[in-house]
């Protein structure tokens, strides 16, 4: 198992560095820099901010010289945030984006999950119709659409939640954004649960669970959930990095100085350390959940783990 | 009164009825066989005495068990029957027991959902049936996952959980069509050694499983039930013309006329072939190790052996479909290579092969009379595409099919018609050797034995040579001219046919021939004559890869392996071939119990 992580770990690292080079080469494609503003800086101290900041020199030595800093661990210092370094805003924004991910991705779990068995029990009765009617509006619903409806409804005319985030008190603030983040999981998941379980609940080895009298609940616990669930592994992967790269608009429309709102304004500023520092950390985050659920895949299946 | 009761039932589908009225009844601790072709409704009744069927199927009559009415009970009132007064085994025990559980769970669960144990003592119950079911290591099985059990293991398994709560009435619904003879006849003497008082509903196509284990027996056909009655006299004097079908199509080692052995001239030698695979963790797999074995012209030379004999390593091998990776082969005088992209268009077209499940080699997107066709385009280009239809359509009407089926699709066609269309593509090239890898093993006692009267024919009329891979011995004896017998990739005897059959002289061909049930109830039930399973082709024993199940072994075996050698008409590799013919057996018990 190390053997198979470590080899892993290996693997990706063409991976990232495809990342980095093409993050590289696009944010600098795109026109403007870090330091252009409505009024132009007088030349010589543009100037002098370039050089201070190396941007005169070629760019693929800049590119060699932000890959030596990557190898100790540097993302560089932010062009637009003076003072702060790269790692040092990831390390004030991500836990906040982090936490609202997480509790997004529970609920949609439980809900997605839930709704999902139930919908592949009543195969094709009024229950389903229901349940998949309702993923499929998740689905194809974007989150920016959802997020100022729910806040113009829930918060500003019916007063019951908090609509902004500064200022709110407690746990009441994450209830939108959360849901927001939640719904479109949850519709996918619902999908996942619903196919895969079917397809388990036709497999001999239930009819076998069935013949010993066991009920359907117990069958579903003890014997279905857990194969039904491996589809739903497979995309918990894409589905995390998801959530935690689509608090991006959420926390633009709630106003939660997440990761989200630094990445957004990063790439408006042209802050070009901050947003390669972000797509970078990203990227990493998303070779690690994969990983990390591949060795989910072998807890759940022994089969796997065998090989 | 009865046990169960059946009466009136009807089982259909959107319509059309796959079981037709069928009456009978099961009394208390009786042993009833259920004997019929694949369709005929047997195993459709049996999930309707459990209340089992899928949600779409209308079933009529009545389900009586002890009393109760199980048609159209509500769920609770029959989970309360399940499992604790009625238990099922089905047919492959990898599908039908959970990949994702281990064993122990899987039983202990349904003491726990039955309420008659927890926690530690439902462990020990667990337990103790495991060991009754004749797993040694029962502390190791109980961890243990499905797919870490031999076929036979998870059977015993099967078993283990149909009868740890001491049902009144267990259904078997062809219990050991998925697992080797030698096998089979383990776990049919432990059905029988541990239902005691429990009733016993054998679900089966073979006879020979019913003839000495079952009292009674029910016959079906086309979903209804044509003929019961004791098995002694229904055995002895068939009223039903299905019946008498049945029992003349049921294969028998016992008896049987033996073939004219053809012309010694050899058409296709493999000298000293080895055959190895590699595993996923890189380990080496030895499929087949150092055969050599020649086949004459105009001759049906039958390879068998249990799974993991290395029979149809050996075949790909010869076919250049696996790489060997040693040994040669010699075609019509001449050195044939290996690996079949090196072998000329001539070469090609002289072997050709039959697969086991004639659904999935044939091209679903391809009518019947082009999947005949094709071959003649690669190695006949000169003809027209019209002269290819006739002479495909000839080629169908020789192997017993209707013109009409041509413009069919597989689908369409029973398994004993598609069969016999891959044979038509086979021999439309006129092959000089056909190799049939276990090719009756999915048919049926009449579609099976009009695929090898299809096979025979060509033969007669061509002098074709035919390597019959099987691992039905009674198939093998009506068809074949001599019997090669596999072991652990090893060839262990090669004899004539009549030879082999009469006097077997390698103990696992005697062990083989002594597995198969006879169809006949007034034959001596034998019961299982090998312990154990086919040891793992990773790590196969030292000496004579036979001596951990051979009933004869001695000190020897276990040091030196057996050359094949000459025993009175035979070729045989065994050290003691020459004495135990008359030598008695030594009892299972002490025997190295190498793994059970």
């Amino acid at each position: 198992m190390l053997r198979y992580t470590l080899l892993r770990l290996l693997g990706a690292i063409p991976t990232l560095l495809l990342v980095i080079v093409l993050a590289f080469l696009m944010v600098h494609a795109a026109p403007g820099g870090p330091f252009d503003s409505e009024r132009a800086l007088p030349p010589e101290v543009a100037e002098d901010i370039e050089k201070h900041y190396r941007l005169d020199e070629p760019l693929p030595q800049q590119l060699l010289r932000y890959m030596s800093g990557l190898l100790q661990g540097d993302l560089g210092p932010s062009y637009r945030y003076r003072d702060y370094t790269v790692s040092e805003l990831i390390a004030s924004g991500f836990p906040l984006s982090l936490q609202i991910g997480a509790l997004a991705m529970g609920l949609a779990l439980i809900v997605g999950v839930g709704a999902g068995t139930l919908a592949a029990q009543r195969k094709n009765t009024l229950v389903d119709r229901i349940v998949m009617g309702f993923a499929m509006t998740g689905i194809s619903i974007p989150v920016f659409v959802v997020a100022p409806v729910l806040v113009l409804l829930v918060a500003v005319k019916l007063h019951w939640l908090p609509a902004g985030w500064s200022g709110s008190p407690g746990f009441a603030k994450y209830v939108l954004p959360v849901i927001t983040l939640a719904l479109p999981q949850i519709a996918y998941i619902a999908r996942l649960t619903r196919a895969s379980m079917i397809d388990v609940l036709s497999r001999d080895y239930i009819r076998t669970a069935y013949a010993q009298g066991l009920g359907t609940k117990a069958i579903i616990r003890v014997h279905a959930l857990k194969p039904a669930m491996l589809p739903v592994l497979s995309y918990m992967g894409p589905a995390v990095a998801a959530v935690l790269t689509g608090s991006v608009v959420i926390e633009e429309v709630f106003g939660i100085p997440g990761l989200g709102q630094f990445f957004v304004r990063g790439a408006l500023n042209r802050d070009y350390t901050l947003v390669l520092g972000i797509v970078i950390f990203y990227a990493t985050l998303i070779v690690l959940l994969n990983l990390i659920v591949d060795i989910l895949y072998g807890v759940i299946d022994p089969r796997v783990r065998q090989r | 009164m009865s046990l169960l009761e059946v009466s009136g039932l009807r089982i259909s589908y959107g319509g059309s009825s796959v079981v037709d009225g069928v009456d009978f009844a099961v009394a208390n601790g009786e042993s009833v066989g259920v004997v019929g072709e694949s369709g005929s409704g047997k195993s459709q009744t049996a999930l309707a005495l459990l209340g089992l069927l899928p949600a779409d199927a209308v079933v009529e009559g009545s389900v009586e068990f002890d009393g109760q009415q199980i048609i159209g009970a509500p769920e609770e009132k029959l989970n309360k029957l399940r499992g604790t007064r009625i238990a099922m085994i089905f047919q492959d025990p990898m599908q039908a027991l959970n990949p994702y559980l281990r064993v122990g769970r899987q039983l202990s669960e349904v003491l726990r959902q039955h309420q008659l144990a927890e926690g530690q003592q439902a462990r020990k119950t667990v337990l103790e049936m495991l060991t009754r079911v004749g797993l040694s290591d029962a502390e190791r099985q109980y961890r243990a996952y499905p797919h870490e059990l031999s076929g036979g293991m998870r059977q015993r398994v099967m078993i283990a959980s149909a009868l740890i709560t001491g049902p009144d009435l267990l259904i078997a619904d062809e219990p050991t069509t998925a697992l080797d003879v030698t096998v089979q006849a383990q776990i049919l003497d432990l059905l029988e050694e541990l239902r005691d008082d429990t009733a016993l509903l054998l679900i089966t196509h073979d006879l020979g499983i019913v003839a000495g284990r079952c009292e009674r027996l029910l016959v079906f056909e086309g979903g209804q039930l044509v003929e019961s009655g004791a098995t002694t006299s229904l055995f002895a004097a068939p009223r039903h013309e299905h019946t008498r079908k049945l029992l003349e199509a049921a294969p028998r080692v016992d008896v049987g006329k033996t073939l004219a052995p053809a012309a010694d001239k050899s058409i296709l030698s493999v000298e000293d072939v080895a055959v190895q695979y590699r595993s996923n963790r890189g380990e080496k797999l030895d499929a087949v190790t150092s055969v050599s074995l020649s086949l004459r012209e105009g001759e049906t030379l039958a390879i068998v052996g249990e799974s993991g004999s290395g029979k149809s390593s050996l075949v790909r091998g010869l076919l250049g479909l696996v790489p060997m990776s040693s040994g040669k082969l010699v075609f019509a005088g001449e050195a044939l290579s290996g690996p079949v992209q090196k072998r000329t268009l001539q070469e090609l077209k002289s072997l050709q092969l039959v697969f086991q499940d004639p659904v999935s080699a044939l091209n679903p997107q391809m009518t019947v009379g082009k999947i005949v066709a094709e071959p003649l385009e690669v190695h006949a280009k000169g003809i027209s595409a019209s002269e290819r239809e006739s002479r495909a359509l000839k080629m169908l009407s020789k192997v017993g099919l209707d013109k009409a089926l041509s413009d069919r699709y597989s689908h369409q066609l029973s398994g004993g018609q598609a069969q016999r269309v891959a044979i038509a593509r086979a021999l439309i090239l006129e092959p000089k050797v056909l190799v049939c890898d276990e090719a009756v093993a999915a048919l049926d006692g009449s579609a099976r034995e009009r695929v090898l009267d299809v096979i025979k024919s060509a033969q007669a009329e061509t002098g074709l040579s035919v390597i019959f891979i099987s691992h039905d011995l009674g198939v093998v004896r009506s068809v074949s001219h001599r019997v090669a017998v596999m072991y652990l990739g090893r060839l262990v005897e090669i004899a004539e046919n009549g030879v082999l059959f009469a006097t077997p002289r390698h103990p696992y061909t005697r062990a083989l021939l002594a597995s198969i049930p006879v169809a006949d109830p007034r034959a001596k039930i034998v019961r299982a004559p090998l312990q154990g399973e086919v040891p793992s082709a990773l790590e196969p024993p030292a000496g004579c890869v036979f001596h951990t199940r051979c009933p004869f072994v001695d000190d020897a075996c276990k040091a030196s392996a057996p050359e094949l050698r000459d025993v009175a008409g035979s070729r045989v590799a065994c050290l003691r071939a020459g004495q135990i013919q008359n030598a008695t057996e030594k009892p299972p018990s002490e025997l190295p119990s190498a793994h059970r």
